[in-house]
């Protein structure tokens, strides 16, 4: 109760360092299991570039510009055959409209600078979004969010910037590394059940991808996404009424 | 090989589409949050963005090579035994799934 008397000024600044500190090295430590599947997928992202006859400054160019992974190794094999911009702009759309979901749940509201804000939503990333909806709300803190988009970002253009090092000195590429990020996703799937018992979403989002990927299995995330939206707007509906229903009850 | 041109203006097209899919729906949502779906949203989607985000890597890196279907199902299993069973370390759990999956691919 008292520290609520204390004037603005006064509350945050004696804690605020130390707190600080050990927020960012949490930030640093969630972003380890991010960077497991990002540091290999950048090293194939640099391969690959080096591979299709492009520059190499592509690979940390197109990086920083796209910071989206499955996005950047598909585009390779486009520009390389100098596909027309429109495509281009196509697939971005297409591949990219997932994050337009990520903003409901997304905790931007913790950023307050103006620059770190710009920055949080343009490193928006999967595993950025991930990593964040498997924490608990009370566990989430503006400089930890950043830490982990930051090092990230590093790991990414890091590895890319490896891949293209690389390039033709390695005989064969090591098959199958890109599973660590499907891997990632299944360990933040069951942290995230277990912090908020959604089965219901957890159905829902289990039909839209099943359904997604027998009808348009090319682009079976987009459909799938679309699909769980659309599943989740009745569901919105029928609890809506049920409160209602049970408060006139009541 | 494509011009330097030609990359630039993929590298600006490709920076101004994803930045502007990332960064329009906060401004929108700005003005609707507190509402009751906004909220009801926020905690209905993670774990489902999740399993989707899970099956479709799991589709990709099996259409990759369909041979390894097999390996690739027995990984899943790993990852997420190892997590249940050895305390949710997440580090531990992806880079044992991913040792199986790789090891078996490349071995077999």
């Amino acid at each position: 109760m008292r520290q609520d008397v204390l004037p603005h000024w006064a509350a945050p600044t004696p804690t605020t360092p130390t707190t600080r500190r050990i927020q960012i090295a949490q930030g640093i430590r969630d972003s380890f299991s991010a960077g497991l599947g990002i540091f290999p997928l950048g090293i194939a992202l640099g391969l690959l570039i080096i591979q299709a006859g492009l520059p190499w400054w592509l690979a940390p160019a197109l990086s920083l510009a796209a910071f989206a992974g499955s996005l950047e190794l598909l585009l390779v094999g486009m520009v390389a055959t100098s596909a027309p911009l429109a495509a281009v702009a196509l697939t971005v759309l297409v591949v990219n409209f997932r994050h337009v979901f990520y903003a409901f749940s997304f905790p931007l509201h913790l950023v307050k600078h103006p620059v770190a804000r710009a920055y949080a939503v343009y490193a928006m990333i999967d595993e950025a979004y991930a990593v964040n909806a498997s924490l608990p709300e009370h566990e989430r803190s503006a400089p930890r969010l950043l830490a982990m988009q930051i090092a990230c970002e590093a790991y990414w253009v890091g590895g890319g910037l490896v891949g293209v090092a690389l390039g033709a000195a390695l005989p064969a590429p090591i098959k199958g590394l890109e599973f660590a990020l499907c891997a990632l996703f299944i360990v933040l799937t069951l942290d995230a059940f277990r912090s908020r018992k959604e089965l219901p979403s957890l159905l829902l989002a289990g039909a839209s991808v099943a359904v997604a990927l027998i009808l348009t299995p090319g682009m079976a995330m987009f459909t799938a996404l679309l699909l769980f939206v659309g599943l989740l707007l009745p569901r919105h509906a029928v609890t809506a009424r049920r409160t209602v229903q049970e408060a006139a009850g009541a | 090989m494509p011009s330097t041109s030609y990359l630039v203006a993929v590298l600006a097209i490709v920076f101004s589409i994803t930045l502007a899919l990332r960064a329009v729906p906060f401004a929108v949502l700005g003005r609707l949050r507190g509402s009751a779906i906004v909220r009801r949203l926020a905690v209905w989607m993670p774990v489902g963005i999740l399993a989707i985000l899970a099956v479709t890597a799991l589709h990709g890196t099996v259409t990759a090579d369909v041979h390894g279907t097999w390996y690739a199902l027995l990984a899943v299993a790993v990852t997420a035994g190892v997590h249940l069973a050895f305390g949710r370390r997440t580090i531990l759990s992806v880079g044992a799934g991913t040792a199986v999956y790789v090891v078996l691919l490349n071995a077999l």
